[in-house]
């Protein structure tokens, strides 16, 4: 708390007075690059911390693949890497668990929370508001390291003798409270406990300081309607995380009690090993509903920054307005709520009351009138545009393709009746895949391409970016789509091997394509891995200010801007974002005054 | 110059500190409205004990009630620049609020000892442990906070009268003051 409170003046307004064009206060090595408090170098951290856990966590998925399409068969390399995790190199049980529970965990949290929002809202919020930084800037460094803490936390966790958390990136009790039940319950879920609440700390440090932010330091001008929609999104996504995160903290600190103190908040007439445990009264659904009340709002923290940088790259690369501007920042709203009431249609098989049931099935199906929306806006605005294919333009083109892809199989599991026969199977896994997960990342992708040259002052290399771009889509749908059909054939998610199952027999190879086509989509993703780093050093270099005609504040900004971002004073904005093929004009800067016989938009 | 342009932004608008302050008020809400509905959703459940609140959480009570009172009027010396008086105050608002987590510590104690501990069945008794004690942890929060104020009010140079910091503090502190009333009562109608 004592943080909020004494916070330095200088950085939150008036920082005017002592920026002029190089006088800036020589900083040594680590208060630049390690304990920065500048935006753009918080940002980048996050950035590279997320990619090092995408390595991690996707590497974990190339790992049980090899189990699901090839169950059984021996890769005498594994032995060597993992040892008696993997022996006789075939993946063993208690592995495969923590390998699916890490990669959920690592993906969902570290990547796709922390490395998509984190590095976005850090990275564009003062410079698309005109901020000198953040509100607090101090609270922005924490923010990282909180998290940095929480990442070193769950990584010791994977080489504990009796391995990392394995009971599901949910984190179900009483599986996860038990370690008798299983290796991976003992010490490896504590530490991913810990690693939670070390890592909400630090989501909420960073979503309290988003808000006050884009509330409190917009430049002149910049009125809450003249925002690009990025902004709005982040800012629903802080909104989103600071309400919902310590809820889940909640759930976590009762899950501690009843892991090492004896409580009984989830724990009820269990049986463990011909041991009768002591715990009465608890239950396990409870952990459930406080679980969902974060999970299902995290669902959106993590899309919502994809969808916001998207509209804004659609719009850019189109050379035309955003289609329904006020219909995005109302549909994005209605989400923002509907969000916070449809946590249960993760529940209906958990003997939920049916008319409870009935309720959410409502609500859920309610969430897709917003989400078509904006679909429908952003095929808009791409329709008839003067469109420029560069590769943050296709990945966010791609964004909107999963998107309604991922969604529309969200229709199928709302309702309560299908969900029963569809929850827990591969159908689940290839909706929220394709919904959330690769949606996301090439969310995340589309920003990293369009906004590289801000971060580095140089551009990543087309040609790889290109490859990157066709090998990603086509084998993202390689690998999910067939999974609607094993999953509608009532194949179960989770399993280590369900080749006892003759009805799953015919889809041996189909399993064994999409462990290929896995693994081949991996070594694209590494070479995306040395293209950002290689760029960072050799990249060409961008020679001027604003390379991709956009309208936004920061491309306003020096080509690599320093700490305070605007050399002289921050420029005032005159109207919204999106002027673009306005007036036989190709694009307006924000910054322009409206002329005086300018048509409206 | 800076002066000027922060004097203006007060105006204005609500600074940003104390934005800040508001939504993470809203934030430490969630955390116990989700503590406290699972407390609900519980009570409902076979095998649930009830408890008797001992009576030493009404002296605590007692205590943090009147240490808003002195935190507020902490604030008002501090506008007033009647800085001893401030730092008096402040002083007491510090011993108050260690006077209640010592009371709440006592009053934890006092339940233990009737035999209402963690281990075994679920009951009341748990939630309390839990929800008082992360009550008061964000007491601790702000009492570290109080008191790096008040060593400040007594050797830092205050260059800049500004009242926000002090105004942040009161905030909070009222906001715990007002979140352990919900809390008692919360226990004394569904306990
Ligand atoms: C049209 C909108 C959507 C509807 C109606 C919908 C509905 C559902 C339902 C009912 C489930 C539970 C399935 C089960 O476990 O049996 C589910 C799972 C899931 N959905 Fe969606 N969804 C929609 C959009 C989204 C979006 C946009 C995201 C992410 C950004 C998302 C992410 C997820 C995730 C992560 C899971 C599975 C979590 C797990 O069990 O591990 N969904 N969805
Ligand atoms: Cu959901």
């Amino acid at each position: 708390m004592s943080e909020a409170l004494h916070v330095h003046h200088d950085t939150a307004v008036g920082h005017d007075v002592h920026h002029d064009d190089h006088g800036h206060h020589h900083q040594s090595f680590i208060s630049k690059y390690i304990f920065s408090m500048d935006h753009k170098t918080i940002g980048k951290q996050f950035l590279i911390t997320g990619i090092v856990w995408a390595i991690i966590g996707g590497l974990f998925s190339v790992l049980f693949r090899l189990q699901l399409g090839f169950p059984g068969q021996s890769f005498p390399i594994l032995e060597t890497f993992f040892g008696h995790w993997a022996k006789g190199g075939t993946i063993q049980p208690e592995f495969y668990y923590a390998l699916v529970t890490m990669h959920g965990t690592v993906l969902v949290f570290f990547v796709l929370t922390a490395g998509l929002s984190g590095t976005f809202s850090n990275f564009l919020i003062p410079l698309q508001i005109g901020a000198r930084d953040m509100a607090s800037p101090l609270m922005n460094m924490l923010s990282y390291w909180f998290f940095f803490m929480a990442s070193i936390i769950m990584i010791s966790s994977l080489f504990i003798q009796t391995g990392p958390a394995s009971g599901g990136w949910t984190m179900y009790p009483p599986l996860s409270a038990l370690g008798q039940a299983s290796d991976g319950s003992k010490l490896g879920a504590d530490l991913w406990l810990i690693s939670m609440a070390l890592f909400i700390v630090s989501q909420l440090l960073a979503g309290l300081n988003y808000i006050s932010t884009i509330l409190n330091m917009r430049t002149k001008g910049m009125s809450m309607t003249r925002m690009p929609l990025t902004i709005w999104a982040l800012f629903f996504t802080a909104v989103l995380g600071v309400l919902s995160f310590p809820v889940l903290l909640s759930g976590a600190v009762l899950l501690l009690f009843d892991r090492n103190l004896g409580t009984s908040f989830f724990l009820s007439d269990i049986v463990v090993n011909g041991q009768i445990l002591p715990n009465e009264g608890g239950s396990a659904i409870l952990f459930q509903h406080l679980f969902w009340f974060l999970g299902h709002p995290e669902v959106y923290i993590i899309l919502l920054p994809a969808m916001g940088m998207c509209s804004e790259v659609l719009s850019v690369n189109s050379r035309k307005p955003i289609f329904g501007y006020m219909a995005m920042l109302g549909s994005m709203f209605a989400i923002a709520i509907l969000a916070f009431l449809v946590w249960a249609h993760h529940m209906f098989v958990t003997g939920l009351n049916p008319f409870l049931g009935s309720v959410f099935v409502l609500l859920t199906l309610l969430i897709a009138v917003p989400s078509a929306i904006k679909v429908f806006n952003w095929l808009t605005t791409l329709w008839r545009g003067n469109i420029r294919f560069t590769p943050a333009m296709l990945f966010a083109i791609g964004f909107v393709s999963l998107f309604i892809s991922g969604g529309l199989t969200g229709i199928f599991l709302g309702n309560s009746t299908i969900d029963i026969h569809l929850h827990d199977t591969m159908f689940v896994i290839a909706h929220f895949h394709i919904v959330m997960g690769v949606a996301s990342m090439f969310g995340m992708f589309a920003g990293i391409y369009h906004w590289f040259p801000k971060m580095f002052g140089r551009y990543l290399n087309n040609t790889l970016a290109y490859f990157h771009f066709w090998v990603t889509i086509i084998g993202a749908y390689l690998i999910f789509w067939p999974m609607h059909y094993e999953g509608l054939a009532g194949m179960p998610r989770r399993y280590l091997d369900k080749s006892i199952w003759v009805s799953f027999n015919q889809f041996g190879s189909l399993d064994q394509m999409i462990t290929i086509v896995t693994v081949i989509v991996f070594a694209v993703q590494l070479m995306f891995v040395f293209n950002f780093f290689y760029s960072i050093f050799k990249g060409r270099k961008v020679t001027s200010t604003n390379p991709w005609g956009a309208t936004t504040l920061e491309w306003t900004t020096p080509i690599l801007p320093g700490h305070g971002n605007w050399t002289g004073e921050i420029p005032e904005v005159h109207r919204w974002p999106y002027d673009y093929g306005k007036d036989g004009r190709e694009f307006i800067p924000q910054t322009e005054p409206i002329g005086a016989n300018e048509s409206k938009h | 110059m800076e002066t000027v342009a922060m004097n203006q932004i007060e105006k204005k608008k609500l600074h940003p500190h104390k934005f800040t302050l508001w939504v993470a008020i809203a934030s430490i809400l969630m955390m116990f409205a989700g503590l406290t509905s699972a407390f609900i959703v519980k009570s409902n459940l076979v095998g649930w004990k009830d408890i008797e609140i001992p009576g030493i959480f009404w002296v605590s009570t007692g205590v943090i009630l009147v240490s808003s009172l002195t935190i507020q009027m902490a604030l008002r010396s501090f506008r007033q620049r009647e800085m001893s008086q401030y730092r008096l105050l402040m002083g007491i608002t510090f011993v108050l609020g260690t006077l209640f987590v010592i009371l709440q510590w006592i009053g934890f104690n006092k339940l233990w000892d009737q035999g209402i501990q963690f281990s075994g069945s679920a009951g009341a008794g748990q939630f309390l442990y839990v929800i008082f004690g992360a009550h008061a942890l964000h007491v601790i929060g702000g009492i570290v906070a109080l008191a790096i104020m008040f060593v400040k009010a007594f050797f830092g140079k205050i260059k800049l009268y500004s009242a926000v910091p002090v105004e942040v503090m009161s905030t909070y502190w009222h906001f715990v003051d007002i979140l352990w009333l919900y809390l008692l009562v919360f226990f004394l109608i569904i306990g």
